[in-house]
């Protein structure tokens, strides 16, 4: 619907927008481009840089450290979405039956471990963890006779992530598909129901395909999301990156180097192989999507 | 399963009696599972050091419930908040979360509107650029933001920690997709018309129809400010001006097996969020959730 004239002043919109303009140009645009040039100098902290083309990248390729943090980060991706999809997907089905009581409780006390900062979810796990002292040791020595030295945050550093993470997040994505479930197609399940479908059928054939979509796009957050890990490893290891760096992430390193280290230059490499990283699993999941006619 | 059912002899109603508890189970197991770290946690924080050792939840002893209520102590809360001055970091927190989520929503919903209810040429750049901008992601920008606020001289001052927050592409997309259908051209334009002048229609029309979205966006920001620990860590220098997240880090590092203290300052700074949150869950899930989820 075009219209023949325009009954504001011209300049409205923009008065509207300046405010986020001016600080989009000077906080987003400009440091993104800047960080092109960063990436490019070595730098020793905000004062000293040198211009030396490549050579950022060229050593982020043989840096040892940094495919450590990239194997972590991986390694941790892909392990929290398979333990923790079918986990968040699994909840969600039981509060989606409609003979439960208290769903709203339930959904409550789910979601709220997403609320808590991963800070202090790091430092309150870091307790949990420890050996004599740590909650888990302590329960599984009184329940099954375990090692209450068990060293979780020495050794299992890795597993210790996890669930720390798990406890955190597993809430937050049943969410998503309770809200997925909730707009199944009931006339279908009905059909498939009086076709004398059983409920694993009914789950494979009518829910499973209504809901991946949803599933897709939990799964892309939740990747995006443990690629930019660093504060809940950084605090639940006491600020460090653990023993022999068994809790190094990206985002970690990015700031050991541009901040413990004063290499503003290294850590904006760092951070344009983490955008690149991202960028492409957001590409693929929209391919993927697409090509399921969705 | 389903011969099950067939069989005379197992009514249906039984098997789904029987999946029922199965459900029930694994929901209170979880919910179990979910509240637990927390319970331990705030009970930690009351006990002695002593007692933080010997006993897992509640010291044991001669009192009511079979529980030693006099061996409690608020010990932890008083050295907190006594010396270690942690009231400054709580103020600090809820200054930073105030004004950051209060000065973004405002931004956003300005924004949000100019995009949704204008025609103007370099609207789809804008609207291109903002959603371009939510792609990025954020520790790519921390060393850049560092050196532009060196240069600027604002290193180590709230100015510098909230101005960088005050262009949420992520809010000015979501409020241009809350506007563009919930406000309608023809009230905007009967407005005109009676001669509102473009602010005031902004203000007593378009901001009472976006409410929700903005209690939303409010909240939603406040957490993640109060939840950032990388901002004001490397921001920010003066310890008088830590927000809680960097506060709570440096007493794990200073006070490393002094859990019944650790365990108070987790406690107060995790606490305020979970009132919050009690009290406007549907807000916070709908926020959350990018409106793609109804609370």
């Amino acid at each position: 619907m075009k219209r023949p004239f325009s009954p504001y002043p011209l300049w409205t919109p923009f008065a509207f927008l300046a405010p986020f303009l001016v600080v989009f140009a000077v906080f987003l645009v400009y440091p993104l481009l800047q960080s092109v040039i960063l990436s490019l100098e070595q730098t020793f902290g905000p004062q000293h840089k040198t211009f030396v083309y490549f050579h950022n990248f060229s050593q982020l390729l043989q840096d040892p450290l940094f495919f450590k943090a990239l194997m972590n980060t991986a390694i941790f991706s892909g392990a929290s979405v398979l333990v923790q999809m079918p986990l968040s997907l699994g909840l969600a089905l039981f509060l989606n039956r409609p003979d439960i009581r208290g769903r709203a409780f339930f959904r409550l006390i789910f979601f709220s471990p997403s609320l808590v900062g991963a800070v202090f979810v790091g430092v309150m796990f870091g307790i949990i963890f420890g050996k004599r002292t740590g909650l888990l040791n302590i329960v599984l020595n009184r329940l099954i006779g375990f090692n209450l030295d068990f060293p979780w945050l020495q050794e299992y550093v890795m597993v210790s992530l996890i669930l720390a993470s798990l406890w955190m997040w597993t809430g937050f994505n049943m969410i998503y598909f309770l809200a997925a479930l909730q707009n199944v197609d009931k006339d279908l399940e009905e059909a498939s129901k009086i076709d004398g479908a059983g409920p694993w059928d009914r789950f494979i054939h009518v829910t499973l395909p209504a809901i991946r979509p949803v599933a897709g796009f939990v799964v892309l957050l939740s990747i995006i999301g443990s690629f930019q890990l660093f504060e809940l490893p950084y605090l639940l290891l006491n600020n460090s990156a653990g023993v022999e760096n068994k809790g190094l992430t990206i985002v970690m390193y990015l700031y050991q180097t541009g901040f413990e280290t004063g290499d503003l230059g290294y850590a904006s490499a760092i951070g344009w192989i983490l955008a690149i990283i991202l960028i492409g699993l957001a590409i693929i999941q929209r391919r993927l999507s697409r090509t399921e006619g969705i | 399963m389903d011969r099950l059912a067939t069989n005379p002899a197992i009514k249906s109603s039984d098997f789904r009696r029987f999946g029922l508890i199965l459900t029930y189970g694994a929901l209170i197991t979880f919910g179990i599972l979910t509240l637990i770290p927390i319970t331990w946690l705030l009970v930690g924080s009351f006990k002695t050091n002593e007692d933080f050792f010997g006993h897992l939840f509640l010291p044991l002893g001669e009192g009511l419930f079979g529980v030693a209520w006099d061996r409690l102590t608020l010990a932890h809360y008083w050295k907190l908040f006594s010396e270690l001055e942690f009231g400054n970091y709580v103020m600090n927190s809820i200054f930073l979360a105030s004004v950051t989520s209060a000065l973004a929503t405002f931004v956003a919903a300005l924004g949000g509107y100019a995009l949704a209810k204008f025609r103007f040429k370099g609207r789809w750049l804008i609207t291109a650029l903002v959603l371009a901008a939510i792609i990025i992601p954020g520790p790519l920008l921390i060393a850049p933001i560092y050196d532009l606020l060196y240069h600027l001289d604002l290193l180590n001052t709230y100015t510098g920690l909230i101005l960088p927050a005050m262009g949420p592409a992520f809010g000015i997309f979501l409020f241009r997709q809350a506007m563009l259908n919930a406000v309608p051209i023809d009230m905007l334009e009967a407005a005109r018309i009676d001669g509102c002048g473009e602010f005031r229609i902004f203000f007593s029309i378009v901001i009472p129809i976006v409410r929700p979205m903005i209690g939303a966006f409010l909240l939603i920001t406040f957490l993640g400010t109060w939840n950032n620990f990388i901002g004001p860590q490397v921001i920010l220098q003066d310890e008088s001006k830590f927000p809680l997240s960097v506060a709570i880090a440096q007493l794990r590092g200073i006070y490393s097996t002094d859990y019944g203290m650790i365990s108070a300052g987790t406690i107060v700074s995790i606490a305020p969020v979970m009132v919050i949150f009690l009290l406007l869950q549907k807000e916070f899930i709908t926020g959350l959730t990018g409106g793609a989820v109804k609370g």
